[in-house]
């Protein structure tokens, strides 16, 4: 493996990095102060190492937007159903809104949910990290690896507990006599909590891929990718809780 | 195998092509027994007798779903962009391709499931493409309405997920592998198009997603989102809670119109291209077409309502949504008098490509026209439930969109094939699709201000007062068959001209100038894309994006 890049033909045609192309990280080693921020001094944005991080970056903030337009017109339906009422024979206004107390582990697991949002970051971070990256795309050992898995692991544990929380929610919910099909209120609570927690066991379920990536992955922007996408989904599943704890703890 | 399981866009496309053919096989035979009943009501049809009022709603409904998705979807927002957008932007490949390629087998089962129930005890859905709750979410509401309806549901969650996941990939393909040098002023019209349809994909998709999910937990989690107080079904009485069928019309509308744009945006991208190709003159205005489509896509989002002036909404936010949606007649005029100004300084070629993109104008401006009018709550309160609604939605979406998904077809067949579609049988095609689509559909506005309603299964019965219209669905019936029978000159050409014996039609049969037609990914470029018209010095009237002012 060189130790110094020296550009030529093959090396700028090459469409995927692999070992032996460019090492993925933000500033490229140019032998001190700066210098051509583009490895090529061409078009960084088609051959750049990071050119396939940002595409799958960019697959899941779509599929995020998607996501937020799902939960949005959820929040959105939740008003409309809780303003809605129909009139009595004995032409009363009668709603079937019965206001709900949220059971109050609810503010523990978003604690939880935001400390794993940390954990989650501290995981990316650390795959990011310069000198770690170079000395394993020069094949020397998985300093990134082996400093991030801790946290990944973390946020798996704080994952689960968060949907073990949950879990418990509906279980006290169930105990006052509050089932899904209970009246709207608790429609809306159980839908709310139940689509967010199905993501976020997608979320898991990433997470312990990203695990096996970081081992089994050959290529170093792989395992970037893989840990980068999930976290990225991650944070979007705690902003989201925390609109949505805002809306069934604060809006009955 | 390998062929099915592509990730290669082409391929895709090619598959895509096929889905979207089949669907509108289906479609239109289905759309042909309704003519068929209207006109001859005691008519036994083969391997099933007599049609029902029931079996005709469930025509409705099959009909409408397939359109609208498998066909008027799939083949612009789908077929489209992986047969030509990475092309375009000087790529070979999606950006993300397995993602792109799950869209598609998901969209297949979705079609699969949606057909499936036809098949089931009971039979297809009977609520219409727009499905209204309490019809749709009470099984014993209809023949058709328990496992027919859940298929229809199912089919409809996958959809969205596929039509998500298809846009994603369209939208990172664009924003992230574009060639260098190909900046957002130089994208081809086209691409401006999917990347407006695939954000409003993304938006609209996602709450049709949610509404069918609620509607499914409604059906059978015991739920009342959609269900209102006091339902009777058939004498007896339905789940407690005063749920809002108006949120179903909302959650509802609020992807169905989004949905409109989805399917003719890219109709209007590839007429703005076209039209630049075939009068050989630049688009004028370039931004001020971008701009359109942009507008057009951020309006779309707030005139849902306009779908529901006659649904019990506040009559304030029926005229607020009036206001909205004449206000996208100004976009969209702008993109129609950009369009007639080309034609009117350009020197046209006239081929089955560019023939189409007229008869596309010309539905847009047809069908649009009486946009505005509907667009008054006023005037809709009577019109709403009259067949002047189907006239304009068919035409504006309907035809409008077939048209254009022609016109992309005779235009791009020779990157699928490497030969251009036969041109006398296309000029035969179009003529007699431009008289009997017009034959079927204009006089649909006339029944519709003569009162006749929509979705009823036929105008005979106990009381005579649409008797005076039935000459005119006799007409529009013979012109329908007309419309359908000659699109099998189409099929057949495309079969034909395929033959091996056909001339190929060399790498840029058209004398386009956008990358697609460049024959191999060009990773830099250097101008804009419609460089047409004749400048001192040179011999061709045209300069393709590929070709640099001077050597890179």
């Amino acid at each position: 493996m060189p130790a110094t890049f020296t550009r030529h033909t093959v090396e700028t045609e090459r469409k995927d990095t692999g070992f032996g192309g460019k090492p993925p990280v933000d500033r490229r080693p140019t032998g001190g102060g700066g210098g051509d921020e583009n490895w090529d001094s061409r078009h960084s944005k088609r051959h750049g190492p990071r050119e396939q991080l940002i595409r799958y970056r960019m697959a899941v903030f779509s599929i995020l937007a998607a996501d937020l337009v799902f939960f949005a017109v959820l929040v959105s339906a939740f008003f409309v159903r809780q303003s809605s009422v129909h009139i009595a024979a004995s032409d009363n206004v009668v709603s079937d809104w019965h206001p709900l107390s949220a059971p109050p582990i609810l503010w523990i697991n978003t604690a939880i949910l935001l400390l794993s949002a940390f954990t989650v970051e501290m995981a990316r971070r650390h795959l990011f990290r310069e000198i770690d990256v170079m000395e394993e795309w020069l094949g020397l050992g998985r300093p990134a690896v082996r400093r991030a898995a801790p946290w990944l692991v973390a946020t798996v544990a704080l994952g689960g507990l968060f949907l073990a929380g949950q879990w418990m929610a509906w279980r006290q919910l169930a105990t006052q006599g509050l089932y899904f099909a209970t009246n709207p209120n608790s429609y809306f609570f159980y839908l709310v909590t139940g689509t967010h927690a199905a993501h976020l066991f997608l979320g898991l379920g990433a997470l312990v891929f990203a695990m096996v990536a970081m081992y089994r992955f050959r290529r170093v922007e792989m395992r970037q990718i893989a840990v980068d996408c999930t976290a990225w989904y991650w944070h979007a599943m705690g902003i989201f809780w925390l609109f949505l704890f805002v809306l069934i703890v604060f809006f009955q | 195998m390998r062929r099915i399981f592509t990730t290669e866009p082409k391929g895709l496309a090619r598959l895509y092509l096929w889905l979207g053919l089949a669907a509108v096989i289906i479609g239109t035979l289905l759309s042909l027994l309704m003519r068929i009943h209207r006109t001859w009501p005691q008519v036994a049809m083969p391997l099933h007798g007599v049609i029902k009022p029931e079996d005709y709603l469930a025509l409705v409904t099959m009909h409408g779903t397939l359109m609208v998705f498998f066909v008027l979807t799939v083949v612009p927002q789908s077929a489209f962009p992986n047969l030509v957008l990475p092309a375009q932007i000087g790529s070979k490949k999606m950006a993300l391709p397995r993602l792109n390629a799950a869209a598609f087998w998901i969209t297949s089962a979705s079609l699969l499931v949606l057909l499936a129930a036809f098949f089931v005890p009971e039979g297809a859905p009977i609520a219409g493409w727009t499905s209204y709750p309490p019809l749709s979410a009470v099984a014993a509401a209809g023949p058709g309405q328990a496992t027919g309806m859940d298929l229809w549901l199912v089919a409809i969650v996958l959809f969205c997920l596929a039509a998500v996941m298809g846009s994603a990939s369209i939208l990172a393909t664009i924003l992230l592998r574009r060639a260098s040098g190909l900046t957002f002023g130089r994208l081809p019209l086209t691409v401006w198009s999917w990347m407006v349809s695939s954000g409003l994909t993304v938006i609209a998709f996602s709450a049709l997603f949610l509404a069918a999910v609620l509607l499914l937990s409604d059906r059978h989690l015991g739920t009342s989102y959609f269900l209102p107080a006091g339902l009777v079904v058939n004498g007896i009485p339905q789940a407690a809670g005063s749920g809002s069928p108006m949120l179903w019309l909302h959650l509802f509308w609020f992807f169905g119109h989004p949905e409109v744009y989805i399917v003719v945006l890219p109709g209007m991208g590839l007429a703005s291209s076209l039209l630049a190709n075939f009068t050989r003159r630049p688009v004028p205005g370039y931004w001020l077409m971008v701009a359109s489509t942009l507008l057009i896509g951020v309006l779309g989002l707030g005139v849902w309502g306009h779908h529901m002036f006659v649904s019990g909404m506040n009559p304030y936010a029926g005229t607020a949504f009036g206001l909205t949606t004449m206000a996208i007649a100004i976009p969209s005029s702008a993109e129609v008098l950009t369009w007639l100004a080309m034609m009117f300084r350009g020197r046209l070629r006239v081929n089955t490509p560019l023939l189409f993109v007229l008869g596309f104008v010309s539905f847009f401006i047809a069908g649009g026209l009486t946009g505005p009018i509907l667009a008054q709550p006023a005037l809709d309160a009577y019109l709403h439930n009259t067949f002047f609604v189907v006239a304009h939605f068919h035409l504006v979406m309907a035809m409008a969109g077939v048209f254009s998904i022609f016109a992309g077809i005779y235009y791009w067949y020779p990157l699928l094939t490497g030969r251009r579609m036969n041109e006398v049988l296309g000029q035969i095609h179009f003529w007699i699709s431009l008289i009997a689509a017009y034959g079927t559909f204009y006089p649909m506005h006339l029944a519709g201000l003569a009162g006749e309603p929509r979705h009823y299964a036929q105008l005979r019965g106990p009381v005579e007062s649409f008797a005076k219209l039935i000459p005119v669905e006799r007409g529009i019936t013979s012109s329908a068959f007309l419309l359908a029978a000659v699109q099998l000159v189409f099929l057949f050409n495309v079969f034909w001209s395929a033959r091996a014996k056909v001339a190929l039609a060399g790498a840029n049969p058209w004398k386009a100038t956008t990358l697609e037609w460049s024959g191999e990914e060009h990773p830099m470029t250097d101008r804009g894309p419609y460089e047409y018209g004749s400048a001192t010095g040179r011999s061709e009237d045209f300069r393709p994006q590929w070709k640099a002012e001077k050597p890179f």
